[in-house]
């Protein structure tokens, strides 16, 4: 067994955000998320409100900085595009720091970032301040399929088993001098994948009979501890709302 | 078979059991427990042990023979309710344990037998309380010990309030410390219960008689410290003491 804690991305505490119900906070960040992509480009002015709201929650929520910024580096390589805009866009051109490049690229390649690293940030504060069971009961209360968060719930039990047997089989590799280092090694490793499949489908009948022994149907059952309360619902969505009156303010104005 | 008790708290009548291919694995088991009684089943890998027990509630369905719990014959008729009374243990706590937190995997069982709200809160906290892991009610599964993961696991069996327990190699993989306080757990138990293993000395302190099997039929059936001090029967059936182990100072006291 590997890591003390549920997740990576968690970070433990007990300020208010952490305690909302998960319902709240995914329909409160899904908003904001919605606001956010709905303001237009050229209303920085928005953008900038936009960006102090999600400090600010990140500083009530009591997370480290750093921690959230190192987390959100994971939209590099889908913003990675946008650098390239300025330069492959069509349009009028101006000359940044003696390169020409072009405006309509530019403005795309704000768009995205501003967007993405908003968005990203409030999905940040989420899954720090929630743990995975919460999101996943909260999306059950959500009335999202309860087919599709058991198997969501499904994966993220059985990912680290899975990948502990992953990290023995490697182990037992390495133990007899193959240890892979470079792509072109890959093949025992991936050969050890097939078997890892039909270990990991061995067991999906063996969890299978074990629920089937608790009375399983083929329905999940309803498993509700508290329902998220009016005043719950009022402080979190109190965010999300402002964003989109300004989203508003900043179509209108444009 | 007319020998055996009416009242037998589960019994298993001439059961036979091949698998598709062919394989036979049950050859006519036949045994029968008293209620509140404590039986160790004993035998050699591939003596078809698992297989019986996933009989024991209807998982797997014999070729001829049955199984009765109570007056109940093991029908698809009565899977449910079956299920409900005869509680299985697997013997990798994984399987058994799939919920996101400890707390839904209790509450799994006995939400799909229809109980809610207060009963099932109290259901899971005293099924939590019995094995000594009321505190560990919030964590995820796959962050618990070994030990852990064994007694949350008859935890989620408790909570069912089952008449039968049978538990699959509940002592493999268990450190001495969590052998020591599964021992403790189950001597506790008031329901009858059934104890597969290959545990020589933890059959001989937990269950005053055994049964041993062998080839896919029970070859010996009496009193624990008797069965285990007899050397033939013993080797016959690829059973081994540990090493300085005496079973006829388990002998209780004429």
């Amino acid at each position: 067994m590997s890591g003390t804690h549920l997740h990576v991305l968690h970070v433990h505490g007990h300020s208010p955000v952490h305690r909302l119900a998960p319902e709240v906070k995914v329909v409160a960040m899904l908003a904001f998320v919605v606001g956010v992509v709905a303001t237009p480009r050229e209303a920085l002015w928005a953008f900038a409100i936009h960006a102090f709201f999600l400090v600010a929650v990140i500083s009530f929520a009591e997370l480290p900085f750093g921690f959230v910024f190192r987390r959100m580096m994971i939209e590099v390589p889908f913003v990675a595009f946008a650098v390239a805009l300025p330069f492959l866009g069509g349009g009028p051109r101006i000359e940044v720091a003696g390169v020409l490049v072009s405006l309509e690229g530019l403005w795309g390649a704000w768009n995205i970032l501003a967007k993405g690293t908003l968005g990203v940030g409030a999905s940040v504060v989420l899954v720090a301040t929630t743990e995975i069971p919460e999101i996943l009961r909260g999306l059950d209360r959500l009335r999202v399929p309860r087919l599709l968060t058991s198997v969501a719930g499904f994966m993220i039990r059985y990912i680290e088993v899975l990948a502990s047997e992953l990290r023995r089989t490697r182990t037992a590799m390495a133990s007899r001098g193959h240890d892979a280092r470079w792509l072109w090694q890959v093949g025992p490793l991936a050969a050890s994948a097939g078997a890892l499949f039909v270990r990991s489908y061995e067991r999906g009948e063996r969890v299978y009979q074990a629920m089937l022994s608790r009375g399983y149907d083929g329905t999940m059952p309803q498993l509700d501890e508290r329902r998220a309360r009016g005043t719950e619902w009022a402080a979190a969505l109190g965010l999300p709302l402002t964003t989109w009156m300004v989203a508003l303010l900043a179509i209108v104005g444009s | 078979m007319s020998t055996v008790s009416r009242a037998a708290a589960i019994r298993v009548e001439d059961l036979w059991f091949a698998y598709p291919d062919g394989t036979e694995v049950l050859r006519g088991v036949a045994l029968a427990l008293e209620p509140g009684e404590r039986v160790a089943l004993l035998g050699p890998n591939g003596a078809g042990k698992t297989t019986l027990v996933l009989h024991l509630n209807g998982i797997l369905t014999p070729s001829r023979g049955r199984v009765v719990v109570g007056e109940t014959t093991v029908d698809d008729a009565h899977l449910r309710e079956v299920r409900r009374r005869v509680g299985l243990v697997f013997q990798d706590a994984d399987d058994q344990l799939f919920m996101p937190t400890v707390w839904r995997d209790v509450a799994f069982g006995p939400a799909n037998f229809g109980v809610e709200g207060e009963e099932l809160e109290h259901r899971v906290a005293a099924a939590l309380q019995a094995v000594g892991a009321a505190h560990l009610a919030q964590r995820p599964p796959h962050h618990l010990s070994g030990g852990e993961k064994r007694r949350v696991a008859i935890a989620t069996v408790l909570a069912m309030e089952p008449e039968v327990i049978v538990l699959d190699e509940p002592t493999s993989s268990l450190d001495p410390a969590g052998r020591r306080e599964l021992a403790d757990v189950l001597s506790r138990l008031t329901q009858t219960v059934l104890l597969v293993t290959h545990d020589l000395p933890f059959a001989l302190e937990l269950c005053p008689r055994s049964l041993i099997l062998n080839h896919g039929r029970v070859v010996a059936d009496g009193a624990t410290w008797e069965l285990l001090a007899d050397a033939e029967l013993m080797a016959a059936n690829r059973l081994e003491l540990p090493f300085g182990l005496d079973p006829t100072r388990a002998r209780p006291p004429a």
